[in-house]
């Protein structure tokens, strides 16, 4: 009984009735279990199993490989970015609208440089929205985020604009109006944004979580493949008392080779994006809703001398902003933080203290109606200001920003790499092996002829 | 005739909830003159026009103490247009409570400039008094009966009440047409909200929001169809947009005093002479053609009380 008859018979059976199915199983089995019964025939059976397991091994190694690869490259080059956009967004739109009010306490005074950062945020926010809108998925809840944000972003500057126009009127009713657009900033395009950042911040975990997974069926393949050509060479060995086969050495070597590589790409993923994502997404994290409550807090810090005592609602979101700052954000945002953006949040404390030091003493100004004073102390120019307080605050949360973005592209930066070569590899190993398998059984097999 | 009925209930109504006078229509008051239901308490226990007879006696401790000074300290506001309010182009405040201010002084001090103008939010009025942080507040406080019961007022130096702004398109001759079926809008804690709550006029709705001149932002851009507020605060707000207008009657009539801590029975009874003289002389009248003429119109009579 050679191959060729085996093969032979199935084609001559194009439309089998069921008895005639169950005649040819029958046949078939038994002939299976006859080939079992002669040397030859249990060592081309051996050989069958173990080139399958090899090509198996090949094949589950490649998918899951690209599939980590694609995780990996989801997490660097998609949603790490896309929740880094998300918090930039945020920013924008809290920068402006703590500019806006900056730039109206100033009034005619305001340098061309406060104007043109306002006239940034807002390109700026709107630039990223549109990124963000073409990078995700039209189903996604934060596509709707986006388009909410894209609808209110012109209401919001065309209010700030007509605050403006009253104001330079003498009018009242422009301090109204920026308060009004302030809120419309405050009570529902902020929460918007975050919801955004909420929802990019998700998704990174949920690719994280993917990313970091462990290609458990590769493993275990490889492992069962490694445990019958150990036990086939056994057998081998007892039988025809031959030490070395080298096609099934080199086989064994392959599936050797593959298991090793995947724990080395495996091991590389693990501590490269657990690093990228301990050590700087999660530290940027809390460190960017420092930066968020950072500036709302000056948000809130003008708008009080924006509404001139019309309102006390400033006040206490100024509280609000300032005791999240100094009571768990400050602190969690030194958590796991990169040893290279300590310092600046060290420093970033330092010039927290100082900003609520000015702020104290602006407050007090204004509550003793000393209005001018409260105004100089707040806008004015000049080192001493509150201004200068928190430009310094804004600016050391931002180099900490900097080191942990750059942090995460050094530790997440190869990862990916591995694996694609693990892919390429793992099916180059998988078809060495069987050749080596076939090769090496071939010669055993020979010797019956 | 069912009408009239209706509108005598309203003119009662409206009248009983006036003379309770619980708040200004500036927002963000003191939360106890803002509590609709103080308000029945105090009804009769006070009356909202008398104060301590005038005197030009100056031989007081607490004159003396300014005059030692040098200077007055007024608490005054700086958002109210044409009343307290900071001018952004030239910093200074200015307004028809400022001139007040002036007069006071020049009358104590000899000089109208001997004056320190104290910016105080609405919501510290009051405190202000008390701790003495100011002399006196002239910023279109609203003389209530709960207010009595903290700080002494002078004799009322406006006479006022509430008036409902509306878009001159509107066409509105009165306050119920004007607010029946309509979106209507006050400031939080105010006189205006304890009115609308009393009688609603039949409004569809009713917007609360912190200051009275949120509600123009929000009649501009269509939110809102009216206003219901503080007749001094209401003129403040046509003077700043010239196509809303003030529409129908004044209605909850109150008075505008000036505030002073109790203890300072001195200084409260040469103000109340300061206030009888600036009527006398012609300064209030000037300085109603100058700030109010414009919005109010060029008749005061409707405002002196």
């Amino acid at each position: 009984m050679t191959p060729v008859q085996q093969q032979a018979v199935v084609p001559a059976q194009r439309q089998p009735s069921a008895p005639a199915t169950r005649r040819l199983l029958g046949r078939t089995t038994g002939r299976l279990r006859e080939s079992t019964r002669t040397a030859p025939g249990r060592l081309r059976l051996a050989g069958a199993v173990l080139t399958g397991l090899l090509l198996l091994l090949g094949a589950a190694t490649c998918w899951q490989a690209v599939g980590l690869g694609r995780a990996t490259d989801q997490v660097v080059s998609h949603s790490e970015p896309l929740s880094e956009n998300a918090a930039e967004i945020y920013r924008s739109l809290a920068d402006a609208d703590t500019t806006a009010a900056g730039n109206f306490l100033l009034a005619g005074n305001a340098p061309a440089a406060v104007h043109q950062r306002y006239q940034d945020d807002l390109a700026k926010a709107g630039r990223l929205l549109t990124e963000a809108a073409a990078r995700t998925d039209t189903s996604s809840a934060a596509q709707g985020s986006i388009a909410k944000l894209n609808q209110q972003l012109p209401v919001y500057s065309a209010l700030v604009a007509t605050a403006g126009t009253y104001d330079r009127q003498g009018l009242p009713l422009g301090g109204a109006y920026l308060r009004h657009a302030s809120e419309l900033m405050r009570t529902t395009m902020l929460p918007t944004a975050q919801q955004l950042v909420d929802d990019e911040r998700k998704r990174l975990d949920a690719d994280y979580e993917d990313a970091l997974g462990l290609p458990y069926l590769a493993a275990g393949l490889g492992v069962l493949t490694l445990a019958a050509l150990v036990w086939c060479q056994v057998l081998l060995l007892r039988r025809t008392n031959r030490v070395f086969n080298i096609g099934m050495l080199g086989a064994t070597a392959a599936v050797v080779l593959t298991l090793g590589w995947l724990a080395t790409a495996g091991a590389a993923a693990q501590s490269g994006l657990g690093d990228s994502r301990d050590h700087a997404a999660r530290p940027l994290r809390a460190l960017d809703q420092a930066r968020f409550s950072a500036l709302q807090a000056r948000a809130a810090e003008n708008l009080d001398l924006v509404a001139r005592g019309a309102t006390t609602q400033y006040t206490t979101d100024w509280a609000a902003d300032t005791k999240a700052l100094s009571g768990g954000q400050l602190d969690q945002a030194r958590q796991g933080a990169p040893e290279g953006s300590v310092q600046a949040l060290t420093a970033a404390r330092t010039a927290f203290q100082n900003w609520t030091a000015k702020h104290q003493a602006a407050a007090t100004a204004n509550d003793a109606g000393d209005y001018d004073t409260a105004l100089k102390a707040v806008i004015g120019p000049g080192s001493d200001s509150s201004d200068a307080a928190f430009a310094a605050l804004d600016q050391h949360l931002a180099d900490a920003a900097t080191v942990e973005q750059a942090a995460f592209r050094s530790a997440a930066r190869g990862v990916g790499g591995w694996w694609t070569a693990l892919a390429g590899g793992a099916v180059v190993l998988a078809a060495l092996g069987a050749a080596g398998v076939v090769v090496g059984l071939g010669r055993r097999l020979a010797e019956y002829r | 005739m069912r009408g009239v009925r209706n509108r005598a209930l309203v003119t009662v109504v409206a009248l009983a909830a006036g003379l309770l006078g619980a708040g200004s229509s500036q927002g963000a008051d003191a939360p106890a003159a803002a509590r609709p239901e103080a308000a029945p308490a105090a009804a009769g226990s006070c009356d909202t026009r008398s104060s301590l007879p005038p005197s030009r006696d100056e031989s007081g401790s607490k004159i003396r103490a300014i005059k030692q000074r040098g200077k007055l300290i007024v608490g005054v506001d700086q958002n109210s247009y044409h009343w307290g309010y900071r001018n952004p182009q030239t910093g200074r405040i200015e307004g028809f409570d400022i001139d007040l201010a002036h007069a006071i002084a020049k009358a104590l001090l000899g000089d109208p400039d001997k004056v320190v103008l104290k910016t105080v939010p609405t919501a510290k009025r009051i405190e202000a008094v008390q701790n003495g942080d100011v002399d006196l507040i002239a910023r279109t406080m609203t003389i209530t009966c709960d207010r009595l019961q903290q700080v002494a007022f002078s004799v009322p130096y406006f006479s006022s009440g509430q008036r409902l702004v509306v878009p001159k398109s509107a066409h509105v001759t009165s306050v119920d047409q004007g607010l029946r079926g309509k979106r209507a809008c006050a400031a939080d804690q105010s006189s205006s909200q304890t009115e609308l709550k009393a009688n609603p006029h039949g409004t569809a709705s009713v917007r609360i929001v912190a200051n009275q001149l949120d509600c123009l932002v929000l009649m501009q851009l269509g939110e809102v169809d009216a206003t219901l507020t503080d007749t001094t605060l209401a003129a403040a707000q046509t003077s700043q947009d010239p196509t809303v207008e003030l529409a129908g009657e004044q209605i909850a009539p109150a008075y505008t005093g000036i505030a002073m801590k109790k203890e300072n029975t001195d200084l409260v009874a040469r103000v109340n002479q300061v206030l009888a003289d600036y009527r006398s002389d012609g300064g209030w009248q000037a300085s109603y053609q100058h700030w109010l003429a414009a919005s109010m119109g060029t008749d005061p009579t409707p405002y002196l009380p």
